[in-house]
């Protein structure tokens, strides 16, 4: 077997432990402020070495596929996690013991968000997929003093639990029916499978559905993100916004698209459903929300609802569009987190009354929050504009129908300008309460900087990230 | 397509100004005030200046599309950053010049954070020049959406609110009621366009591409009035009109001049350059109900001016109603009453910037707004007094200065066919007449009140600021053959579409 295929899959394992053992010999007293950089150092390392990487292929029995597909988000997930691990430091320092674990955890949940999008089989995607539930489980109850972290921790694993089970329950029924676990199998399978078996098949995957819905927090499997995205540590919950939801995605394009395609018109109308469910109960629900963390969970509940729409009529095209807007989504989100995190770490506020005169103490973190919030808005300028406007064309090309549910879309995404414009309120409006200038530090400041540019990037020229893309989802091999 | 043979590529060098000085002003230190306003102050002059040349530039007698640039973006959607002129647009662009230029002398005497607002005053105005420029649907839409972006931190952060007594309108609510209707307005535009762009099968967002395409009777029919209704909402449309005052009360001064000046243009820029261009027969069938909501806009909004007891409601009120006569020019779908139509989208925007600028003189000192308080004002100020005095008889359509010429070829145009509501229009002047006339008589005129002995007139910047206005109202209602060639080029080239389709 030739392993030289997922070298910057083992390189990551490697740096796992390198973290983990770095932490081990240090000493019971040193710092261990060196650990953010040297996970910092090593994921760049990793990046740097898949771009150099052009091999593609897979392991035996198409396990593990390294294609263009998988490629782009051996880019993208190391990458977010770079800035999550660039976001935590000060967060880890201030709040948080046993930074080592920490990293590691972090390094290791990359690996298996990597693993999710390449696996061609579905035992490997569900083991990827647990991999990374342990290490946010772990992560999302990192707080131990504090309660709601804790509770965050237990929600995301009893919740998690029943999940994982729908989905091998339902797993278990496809392997039942199609006698395959590879996705080019199952696909061949259903292709030419007895009409009898509609029934079961419709259980199937309507289980699968359910369980990844959880992974992706769409209505009505949405119940644990508020509460875990406010009780988890700042940093986890944007490693759960950003990274986590980028490879389940990932994941559910390839596994709907290369293995689910022939049954198609089985699982369409039921992922429309929560697409329309989730972005308007997402929406409604954020209005109402004055912790600044829980109406982010909201609002990226409807966000959820846009890209599902994408993957209700899913084919070359409207893949390609859900991921253009997944990264600047990702990018976008990545950008209000730092700002969340920023400002929490010298305020220790998190609600929408301690953002009040943001504007006045950390006018570069004010701004960073507005840039981001009328990019989720969709807003033009900024990242949310032209990727939605992307997303809702590819959707509306399938007809009058699908036009219509664009139109639905289209107002919520107006809906969620006026909780954004609440944040915005607060902090431009608002006078502050109390405190002067906050000094946010070198290196948040270079990370909310680097964040803002790229939402314009993205928002100004968004070409060569529509071209990267399309190669991409040109390497995908759906089958309908 | 006639294009000129310019070396510089002065549209796109004009649609960065405003963005290039934002920018810039991001880098100045909060501290340095006075850097502040000259880096302001430059902009704004530069842009004064190439918006002139973009209007001398243009050519009545080459007519259709001029100027013309083409800058590759996202072929994967056909969309390219398309910018020309015509004969409508060049017009708008110098009223843009002008307006902004005179907002921000206004606007030299704000205190408050004045850098995050110069950035986000040249933010707005960067995509008032997009739309007009923009012959690209997407990036009509997109740089129509930045118009709209940065208001409601205009009016939330630097606006102002108005105390009735009984109740008080706070800035935050003119603020989110005007960033919310707008946006809803947004909504049906946007959905409209993505049809239009998927119906003609071009896979080209190009304006004159997809006017190539013919689209179903039934398409026009149901897609159209998306594009009459949302524009038409930033054109101050009845009955989706009550944001604006609400809206342009709220405002400091320079914002209030440019929203009602400008940006209400944007509305029905829209309607014509992309409804009317792209789906005649939608705009002929349609017509007769966007006259009777324009003739609504004209007689209610009068009659709502008649009955404020601020200030700047009244303006606020009357800029509803005179956008309902640009309204019911374009209703008229005759070459006369569009071209009065145009013609009075700029007369409007002069006109109600003078307006702002004056009340915004008096505002700044005294406090309030309301008209009972007030009395004897001209003796304070003569200059303030005869200005108002100006923009007034401009407003209610006296021979001689802007309006009249506008409001005369759109009554014209009415006449042809909807006799009545050329009637109704003049009515609506009548109402105009008195609500002015009532205005300057209890606030300029009558016994002085002594509460207001301190009162002063003008500072120098917003003297100037109402000079540049006052003659420019003289300019276009004693030479429109200033305008009008342009004009006329312009309506003739988009109606010879409209009623060959029809």
């Amino acid at each position: 077997m030739d392993l030289s295929l997922v070298q910057p899959e083992l390189l990551l394992a490697l740096l796992a432990f390198v973290v983990l053992g770095a932490d081990l010999l240090m000493g019971r007293g040193s710092s261990r402020a060196a650990l953010g950089w040297v996970t910092v150092a090593g994921l760049v390392w990793v990046l740097w070495f898949s771009f150099e990487q052009t091999l593609l292929g897979a392991l035996p029995g198409a396990v593990y596929r390294v294609d263009l597909y998988t490629h782009l988000f051996r880019g993208l997930i190391p990458l977010s996690s770079i800035f999550v691990v660039l976001l935590s430091m000060q967060y880890v320092t201030k709040r948080l013991k046993h930074p080592g674990e920490y990293y590691g955890l972090v390094v290791i949940a990359t690996l298996a968000m990597v693993l999710m999008v390449g696996a061609g089989e579905l035992i490997t995607a569900y083991i990827a997929l647990e991999t990374l539930n342990f290490c946010l489980y772990v992560l999302a109850s990192y707080d131990k003093p504090d309660l709601r972290s804790n509770e965050a921790g237990v929600k995301y694993i009893v919740l998690s639990a029943l999940a994982s089970a729908l989905l091998l329950y339902g797993i278990s029924f496809l392997y039942g029916i199609t006698g395959a676990t590879s996705y080019a199998a199952i696909s061949g399978a259903l292709a030419t499978a007895d009409p009898a078996l509609a029934g079961g098949l419709t259980a199937a995957l309507l289980l699968i559905l359910a369980g990844l819905g959880f992974k992706l927090a769409a209505v009505p499997f949405h119940a644990w993100t508020p509460d875990v995205y406010e009780g988890a540590p700042t940093p986890v919950t944007a490693l759960i916004a950003v990274g986590s939801k980028t490879a389940a995605f990932a994941l559910v394009i390839r596994l709907f698209g290369e293995a689910l395609g022939p049954v198609a018109g089985l699982w369409q109308p039921a992922m429309a459903l929560l697409a329309v469910a989730s972005m308007t109960y997402g929406n409604l629900v954020a209005i109402q929300q004055t912790n600044v963390k829980r109406l982010l969970a909201y609002s990226s509940i409807s966000q959820v609802g846009y890209l599902l729409l994408a993957l209700a009529v899913l084919s070359e095209s409207t893949a390609a569009a859900a991921l253009v807007h997944l990264a600047g989504y990702a990018v976008t989100n990545l950008t209000a987190f730092a700002c969340v995190i920023a400002y929490q770490n010298h305020t220790g506020k998190e609600d929408l009354d301690g953002f009040a005169g943001m504007a006045e103490r950390a006018p570069l973190l004010a701004f960073g929050m507005a840039v981001a919030l009328f990019s989720l808005a969709g807003m033009p300028l900024f990242a949310g504009f032209v990727t939605k406007f992307y997303l809702f064309i590819a959707v509306a090309q399938n007809g009058a129908l699908w036009l219509g549910l664009v139109g639905i879309a289209v107002v919520n995404s107006m809906i969620s300008l006026y909780y954004y414009l609440k944040v915005l309120k607060a902090a431009y409006i608002g006078a502050p309460a109390q405190g002067g200038r906050i000094a946010i530090g070198p290196v948040l400041s270079l990370t909310v900087v680097a964040l803002v540019l790229l939402v314009f990037a993205v928002g100004l020229y968004p070409y060569p990230l529509a071209a990267i893309v399309g190669a991409a989802t040109d390497a995908l091999r759906f089958r309908f | 397509m006639p294009t000129t043979s310019l070396n510089a590529p002065l549209l796109s060098i004009l649609l960065a100004t405003p963005f290039i000085i934002a920018v810039a002003l991001f880098f100045v230190p909060s501290r340095s005030r006075t850097a502040i306003h000259w880096l302001s102050i430059a902009g704004a002059t530069v842009m004064l200046l190439l918006s002139v040349a973009v209007f001398l530039a243009f050519q009545p007698a080459a007519g259709g599309f001029q100027l013309d640039e083409r800058y590759a973006w996202l072929p994967q959607l056909g969309i390219t950053l398309h910018l020309a002129t015509d004969g409508i647009a060049a017009p708008l662009v110098l009223l843009t010049g002008v307006v902004i230029f005179c907002g921000t002398l206004v606007s030299l005497k704000m205190t408050h954070r004045p850098k995050d607002y110069f950035i986000l005053l040249f933010t707005l105005v960067g995509g008032v020049y997009g739309t007009f420029l923009s012959l690209d649907l997407f990036f009509l839409f997109f740089f129509y959406e930045i118009a709209v972006l940065p208001m409601y931190l205009l009016i939330g952060v630097w606006g102002s609110s108005t105390d009735f007594g009984t109740f008080l309108r706070t800035k935050e609510y003119g603020a989110m009621k005007l960033t919310l209707v707008l946006v809803a307005g947004s909504i049906p535009v946007w959905v409209a366009i993505i049809a239009t762009f998927l119906q003609s099968g071009l896979g080209s967002m190009d304006l004159p591409v997809l006017a190539q395409a013919t689209y179903s009777r039934d398409f026009q029919l149901v897609f159209y009035p998306m594009f009459m209704i949302g524009f038409g909402i930033l054109a101050g449309l009845f009955p989706f009109h009550t944001w604006s005052p609400d809206g342009h009360v709220a405002a400091p001064t320079a914002v209030s001049m440019l929203h009602a000046g400008v940006l209400m243009k944007l509305g029905a820029f829209g309607i014509i350059r992309v409804g009317m261009l792209l789906m005649p027969e939608g705009a002929a069938a349609w017509a007769p109900v966007l006259l009777v909501l324009a003739t609504v806009n004209v007689v209610y909004g009068a009659l709502s001016a008649l009955g404020q007891t601020d200030l700047k409601y009244v303006i606020g009120y009357s800029s509803v109603s005179h956008m309902g006569y640009v309204l019911m020019g374009f209703a008229s779908m005759s070459i006369v009453g569009l071209n009065g139509a145009v013609l009075q989208m700029v007369s409007h925007g002069i006109m109600t910037a003078l307006f702002f600028t004056l009340v915004g003189v008096v505002y700044d000192q005294a406090h309030t707004r309301l008209i009972a308080s007030f009395g004897g004002l001209a003796q304070k100020s003569k200059f303030v007094a005869v200005m108002f005095a100006i923009a007034g008889f401009a407003s209610l359509g006296l021979p001689g200065l802007s309006g009249f010429v506008a409001e005369f070829l759109i009554f014209v145009g009415l006449f042809e066919r909807y006799p009545l509501f050329g009637a109704l229009g003049i009515a609506g002047a009548a109402t105009t007449a008195v609500y002015i006339l009532r205005l300057m008589a209890t606030a300029f005129f009558g016994p002085a009140n002594p509460r207001w002995a301190t009162l002063h007139g003008p500072n120098r910047s917003e003297t100037l600021a109402a000079v540049i206005l006052c003659a420019s109202i003289f300019a276009v209602g004693l030479f429109p053959s200033l305008l009008m060639p342009a004009i006329s080029v312009g309506v003739a080239s988009l109606m010879s579409t409209v009623l060959g389709a029809g």
